[in-house]
């Protein structure tokens, strides 16, 4: 297998947007061919994550259309749909192929609107990732699931859901204070100065989640164009470098053990790491699914940063933040920075990208530039997991 | 030779389906399957047993008794689920071992972190009249709190 390089990444801003979908793909996917300096005639297939294209335009295998708007039929074009985690597993699919040597360049990325669908209809299209035979008629929620697991880590670790509604808090204050210095984020300018009492006095939406604990709805596109290593340095002065990856999957909650320890996220992160031969006290810079404050706290646990029960601690120290241990979202995470759900794969490996580049934008760059980053991304109640490790030179 | 791809054609690999269960639940008993090699217990029901993955698997009743291990309060609710706010999913895990999901049976705004722990009891069912994406109506358990 080969070596595989990023050489292009293209974003489009988060939030609401009035292009189609095929639009907002096109823009990331033109950014990131613009930025690598490939020809649109270079590219041999097409690796794009979508969940919900069918809900939100009815639009089912946006792919070939991405191919034909980019003129670039009949190259191969695949969906793939991993709820939140699909550009992850797209852009994973997508290294392997390189890897194998069926492609020299591709196109990976996402894409998704889900701020279009308006809260209610959204709320139920993203509740189709749980498991619909028994949680559908219970009318879980996302937030739901995570608050189940809020309550759990309470119970876990003896602290008081007062107490961790503060600490949880600490998550929600630092994600928003990245997303409002990043100008391609939904809250950019926005929510930059939070307090603890905004957050848990904030609207509850499943106790004792707040709509400040929660990501919010997002319409935008990442994309990144990837080749194989020996061929970066003829595109790109900056390549990056995809060192691991890893994927698991879960299944009902009901057959989970411990909704704070899944099983699913514990093992795919093992599995990029392996791949990558790195350790957790490696990577310099997480981008990570925060799809709700607590949800930071159990990533950073199930992945080895912290121990268990202790990421809450940890996040009120600062210990996740620039110049802490590990600092964490520092695009603003999905909270700060928006959650369009196809596209958070890639928007994670860009604002690495841009870390490892040392683009990043003024206030959120790590100093100095990191040699080594990582991302994590979850979709649907922990039924699948995405884990990258990118780093800036080769194994 | 013949009889033999008979009864391949019309071998069940679903022991308990899942329309049965909810019709169980329905009716007020909580269904599984129990294992022929590990002897525990599954539900909801699966083609395999949830632990060992045996394929040996017979019908049984649970006894619908167990322990509250986690529980939320929903506010914002999914489309369809308008009426129901505040509702309360949680999770119990069952005397005879596995967990399953449901609805507590219980006043919303008194639903604290206290609850954890609490030993419940199956004490009927709720159907989701369904909406155009979710296959027909659909059952879960609901619990009350036992002590």
């Amino acid at each position: 297998m080969r070596d595989v390089a990023i050489i292009g990444i293209g974003h489009t801003k988060f939030g609401r947007a009035s292009n189609t979908l095929l639009e907002l793909f096109s823009e990331a996917a033109l950014q990131a061919i613009d930025d690598a300096g490939v020809d649109l005639k270079d590219i041999g297939a097409i690796f794009q994550g979508a969940a919900l294209p069918g809900f939100e335009e009815g639009q089912v295998t946006p792919p070939g259309f991405s191919a034909a708007e980019l003129n670039l039929s009949p190259i191969p074009a695949t969906r793939y749909e991993g709820a939140c985690a699909s550009a992850s597993i797209a852009i994973r699919e997508a290294a392997m192929w390189v890897a194998s040597g069926e492609y020299d360049v591709v196109l990976a990325g996402g894409v998704e609107k889900a701020l279009s669908m308006g809260t209610l209809y959204a709320t139920r299209t993203f509740a189709m990732a749980c498991h619909a035979p028994t949680e559908g008629p219970v009318g879980l929620t996302f937030p739901g699931v995570f608050a189940m697991a809020a309550r759990q880590y309470s119970k876990n670790y003896g602290i008081s859901i007062d107490k961790l509604r503060e600490k949880m808090a600490h998550v929600s204050i630092k994600n928003h204070r990245h997303g409002a210095l990043n100008p391609l984020a939904q809250f950019y300018n926005k929510l930059g100065d939070l307090k603890v009492e905004d957050v848990i006095n904030s609207r509850l939406v499943a106790d004792p989640l707040t709509l400040l604990d929660c990501c919010p709805f997002s319409d935008g596109a990442a994309a990144i164009v990837l080749c194989s290593a020996e061929e970066a340095r003829k595109y790109t002065d900056d390549p990056v470098y995809i060192l691991g990856t890893g994927q698991g999957s879960g299944g009902p909650l009901s057959k989970m053990e411990d909704l704070t320890k899944p099983v699913s996220r514990i093992s795919s992160a093992r599995m990029a790491f392996k791949r990558a031969g790195l350790v957790p006290s490696d990577i310099e810079v997480l981008e990570l699914h925060d799809c709700f404050t607590i949800a930071e706290l159990i990533a950073l646990e199930s992945m080895g940063f912290f121990g268990w029960g202790e990421a809450a601690d940890a996040t009120v120290e600062g210990l996740t933040d620039l110049g802490g241990k590990i600092p964490v979202n520092m695009s603003g995470g999905l909270i700060g920075k928006g959650h369009p759900i196809g596209a958070t794969g890639a928007s994670q490996v860009y604002w690495l990208v841009k870390q490892m580049r040392g683009e990043a934008p003024k206030g959120i760059q790590i100093n100095p530039v990191p040699e080594y980053g990582m991302t994590d991304t979850l979709g649907g109640d922990l039924g699948t997991l995405c884990h990258i490790i990118l780093g800036r030179t080769k194994k | 030779m013949k009889e033999k791809e008979q009864e391949e054609m019309e071998k069940k690999y679903m022991v308990l389906t899942f329309a049965e269960y909810e019709e169980g639940l329905r009716n007020g008993k909580l269904l599984g399957l129990r294992c022929g090699s590990c002897k525990k217990i599954t539900c909801h029901p699966m083609p395999v047993c949830q632990w060992c993955g045996g394929r040996s698997l017979e019908r049984m009743e649970l006894s619908g008794e167990g322990e509250l291990t986690t529980f939320t309060v929903i506010r914002v609710p999914a489309e369809g689920f308008e009426d129901d706010a505040p509702y309360i999913p949680c999770l119990v895990k069952t005397r005879e071992g596995p967990c399953v999901i449901g609805r507590l049976d219980y006043d919303a705004e008194q639903a604290t972190q206290e609850l954890i722990g609490k030993r419940v009891r199956m004490n009927g069912s709720y159907t989701y009249k369904g909406d155009k994406y979710s296959g027909g109506a659909h059952t879960c358990p609901v619990f009350e709190v036992a002590e």
